[in-house]
């Protein structure tokens, strides 16, 4: 497949290459260069598996002092630089490009420092984000964003992609939970910025290295807020007959002053999928599933899941499911969170990821239908209820040209559809390559030359991930 | 200095703001005039007001969403919003008792200076709850950024970067925030008698329990005789209940605790918000120290090493309200020195004579690879300096 195009490579620098790997080479120990076209191949493509580059070299710094060294290096030599945490986008945010350095940060994966009377973690960039809570859970802390790749995704990625998970709707996301980051410029100047205090000095420079994409800099540390864990978590399911119901008991959920951690929508398919996977005892004669879950004391949790179920009743609900054990909370959360492993099972598919007003649920599921099956696809939904965000799954198969074309080109129209209903083009995946070229459907002109001329007082010579985010036509510098 | 520009349109705006650039004839943004005084003084040739763009444009109560012209005032979204239940989940400081002055805050100013609250250790600060912005930047070009669903951000977050840029990178026309339910009631658990090192630790402690305080704040006895330490639980009230038996038990060590009802409770954190405790005598400079939250004890003794000051303690010890003597350099040095020698951290002015503002860093100076960025930031969206130039920072 190759909808999306990349920019083409520049015949100089791959020209170059000899002199470039020689140049890093001294930069960096033997461990930390990878070179070999084995072994460069590994870092080509990301979770957006339809399309790979294999690129010039790739740098394994282990200190910020070598990542500067890097930064510094390609910035004098005009040779773009592609960061990498796990390469876990999905949106293609670490796909390389031919005539690109990677730098990969897996190799600075430390915890340095955890401080519970200041609520702060200091870590290095390449740490996973499941391993910064599983620093501090025997204490009873937790690191909140939780996205679904966090047993390998790394903070790194996280910032840069802004990412999210099920539990935003009470803790939110990424940028609402990092409070400092080492930052290597373009031109190999570091910096600090912010700290572990709790709101940083100047321009919220922090705040717009949030989603930037590794577009303003390469981050190598970061201060992350680390939360006391609630003392326990219980999830209640409902089944609906509509998910205009369904949509409806979110809604007053919320009206009624409760927050609840998390509110997880499933329609039809994604139910039947994730039952015939995990056997989690989902009902299969209802065509909308939501999972809630409350946080507190038991007697808090009681007294939440009374009232959210009272309401559910309201709403027309047609089965209840409370947990009455760990285990049953846990089969709860199960059929849920191997969504994406079990459609996997039964098809390829791409994740798609937009966001939409809450209140335009229904029509959007019902419009997503009509698009999907114009195109003789399936898709199957997953959905942050509280916080609008979609994660369609268009099933396909990746081996048949023409099916992936139209998957591709049905997701392009979800997307629009979020964004024409109020929402935006994406919720916690990025833009990468995936969504770059639909840029000019959510902004126009002067609201993306406003970003470029941001960008460009980072970086004027577009080396930083060059072939992200905004479309290729029309860059400006500055 | 001519009268006040006031367009009422968006569009109107951007014509002002294209017709001082070509003149050259920079711009001061003004919203309800009650935090006018905080920033350096500014050499402008007019006012570019918000007072006409007014009025919500958008308030979904099941989305958890509000938006509203910049000009509007605070209290209009703060009771659309509890008429339904709700609540700006920051918690906005209220400048005027403060500074002493008058007029209305806006939506577009709490917007413009990230202005937050004791809330803002639990819920984030306005920043957090900001999710979309629609500015003029100093090119004239109207300018969107985020948008109205919670996870708002596409491209570069150009709505985080507008908050508490106090207006120098665009003229808000248009902010919108996600809110959250207002809790059924309130109470304040009260320790006595602890000096400020002690009182931090019993904060942490209770910060760092699973019973959620939404407030932490620490008032030396200068403030009432007897010091008192604060923390505040929010919620239902069965939940309440519980929740501050536990922390009761949790902070045993720490001496006999007094639980202050839903009233006391809100009315003193009010007074914690806005700071008013430094509100007189109103001679003195009044600044904002943010450090993290455990070292606040050990900054306050290294600025008292050489000079008078009174203070007090919100965000668990992390945010350090500090009245000096306004001679000199109502203590600037002495401030940022012991901020430095902490670790992180910054401090600003909030209040003091222009004459003051005119002579010192109002905001924290920043190292010069920062400042650089910041330079080329600002260029970026005001290439020529029009709006509200030099209010952060002398060179801007």
């Amino acid at each position: 497949m190759t909808a999306i195009a990349f920019p083409a490579p520049d015949a100089g620098i791959l020209a170059r290459r000899d002199a470039i790997v020689a140049g890093l080479a001294a930069l960096l120990p033997a461990e930390s260069l990878v070179e070999s076209s084995d072994e460069r191949r590994v870092f080509e493509t990301d979770g957006l598996t339809a399309y790979r580059r294999q690129p010039l070299a790739v740098a394994l710094p282990s200190t910020t002092e070598q990542a500067a060294a890097v930064m510094k290096y390609c910035h004098d030599n005009g040779v773009p630089v592609v960061a990498r945490g796990a390469g876990t986008s999905l949106s293609g945010g670490a796909i390389p490009q031919e005539d690109a350095v990677v730098i990969g940060l897996g190799k600075m994966s430390r915890i340095l420092s955890i401080d519970y009377a200041n609520r702060v973690a200091r870590v290095q960039a390449g740490v996973t984000n499941l391993a910064i809570t599983g620093a501090v859970a025997a204490d009873g802390f937790f690191y909140a964003p939780d996205p679904s790749s966090q047993l390998a995704c790394t903070i790194g990625g996280n910032i840069g992609m802004n990412s999210g998970g099920a539990h935003c709707l009470k803790y939110g996301v990424t940028t609402n939970n990092v409070l400092g980051a080492t930052v290597v410029l373009n031109d190999g100047t570091v910096v600090e910025i912010g700290g572990d205090h709790l709101d940083s000095e100047g321009y919220d420079l922090l705040g717009l290295m949030h989603g930037s994409e590794g577009q303003l800099g390469l981050i190598t540390e970061a201060t992350v807020r680390i939360l006391r864990a609630a003392e326990g978590a219980r999830p209640v399911l409902f089944g609906f007959d509509t998910s205009e119901e369904a949509g409806a008991a979110t809604a007053a959920i919320i009206a009624s002053g409760i927050i609840p951690v998390a509110i997880e929508f499933m329609d039809k398919p994604a139910i039947d999928i994730c039952e015939a996977y995990a056997k989690a005892g989902y009902p299969l004669d209802v065509a909308a599933l939501l999972i809630v879950e409350v946080e507190g004391s038991d007697e808090e949790m009681d007294a939440q899941l009374r009232k959210i179920v009272a309401i559910a009743k309201q709403h027309g609900v047609k089965v209840v499911k409370e947990s009455q054990s760990a285990m049953e909370a846990a089969l709860i959360w199960k059929g849920r969170k191997s969504a994406f492993g079990a459609t996997g099972r039964i098809a390829d598919y791409i994740c798609m990821d937009g966001t939409i007003p809450t209140g335009q649920l229904p029509l959007v599921l019902r419009r997503m239908d009509e698009i999907v099956k114009r195109h003789g696809l399936r898709v199957a939904n997953v959905f942050h209820a509280g916080d609008g965000n979609l994660h369609p799954l268009i099933l396909y198969n990746c081996n048949d040209p023409v099916e992936q074309a139209k998957a591709e080109e049905a997701g392009n129209e979800i997307l629009k559809l979020c964004v024409d209903v109020g929402g935006c083009l994406t919720g916690e995946h990025g833009v990468g390559i995936e969504k770059r070229d639909l840029m000019t459907h959510q902004f126009n002109k002067v609201d993306l030359d406003q970003q470029m001329r941001a960008r460009a007082a980072f970086d004027p010579g577009w080396l930083l991930n060059p072939a992200k985010v905004f479309p290729l036509e029309g860059r400006v510098s500055g | 200095m001519s009268s006040p520009l006031i367009p009422s349109s968006a569009a109107e705006a951007a014509a002002i703001v294209i017709e001082a650039r070509a003149k050259k004839t920079p711009l001061a943004i003004v919203g309800g005039g009650s935090r006018s005084a905080i920033g350096r003084p500014m050499q402008t040739a007019a006012d570019l007001s918000s007072r006409a763009l007014s009025g919500l444009t958008l308030y979904e109560p099941a989305e958890m969403v509000i938006g509203a012209r910049a000009g509007t005032p605070l209290a209009d979204v703060e009771n659309a919003l509890a008429e339904k239940g709700q609540r700006l989940s920051f918690e906005p400081m209220d400048h005027r008792p403060l500074l002493g002055s008058s007029g209305e805050p806006t939506i577009g100013a709490v917007a413009a200076g990230n202005v937050s609250g004791p809330r803002r250790l639990q819920a984030g600060a306005a920043r957090d709850s900001l999710i979309g912005v629609k500015f003029i930047n100093g090119r004239g070009e109207d300018i969107k950024s985020g948008g109205r669903v919670m996870k708002n951000v596409t491209g570069l977050d150009l709505v985080k970067l507008s908050a508490g840029a106090w207006g120098t990178l665009g003229f808000l026309h248009e902010v919108v925030f996600k809110v959250l339910p207002k809790p059924e009631t309130e109470a304040t658990l009260m320790l006595s008698g602890l000096d400020d090192s002690r009182a931090v630790a019993a904060l942490s402690v209770a910060l760092g329990s699973p019973f959620e305080p939404t407030g932490a704040a620490h008032l030396p006895r200068w403030i009432d005789r007897v010091a008192k330490t604060l923390i505040r639980l929010e919620g239902f009230s069965d939940s309440l209940r519980y929740r501050a038996g536990a922390l009761r038990a949790l902070l045993a060590e720490f001496g006999a605790i007094d639980l202050l009802d839903e009233h006391t409770s809100a009315s003193l954190w009010r007074q914690v918000r806005d700071a008013t405790f430094l509100a007189k005598p109103r001679a003195q400079a009044v600044w904002r120290v943010s450090v993290a939250p455990a070292r606040g004890p050990e900054v306050v003794a290294a600025i008292r090493e050489g000079r008078d000051v009174r203070c007090f303690y919100d965000w668990g010890g992390g945010l350090i309200w500090v009245a000096t003597d306004a001679a000199d350099d109502a203590g600037a040095t002495a401030i940022r020195k012991a901020i430095a020698r902490s670790g992180s951290g910054h401090a600003t002015l909030v209040r003091g004579t222009p004459e003051l503002r005119a002579s010192i860093d109002v905001f924290q100076p920043l190292t010069p690879p920062l400042a650089a960025l910041h330079r080329r930031l600002k260029a970026s969206f005001d290439p020529d300096g029009v709006l509200n130039p030099g209010k952060m920072h002398a060179e801007f």
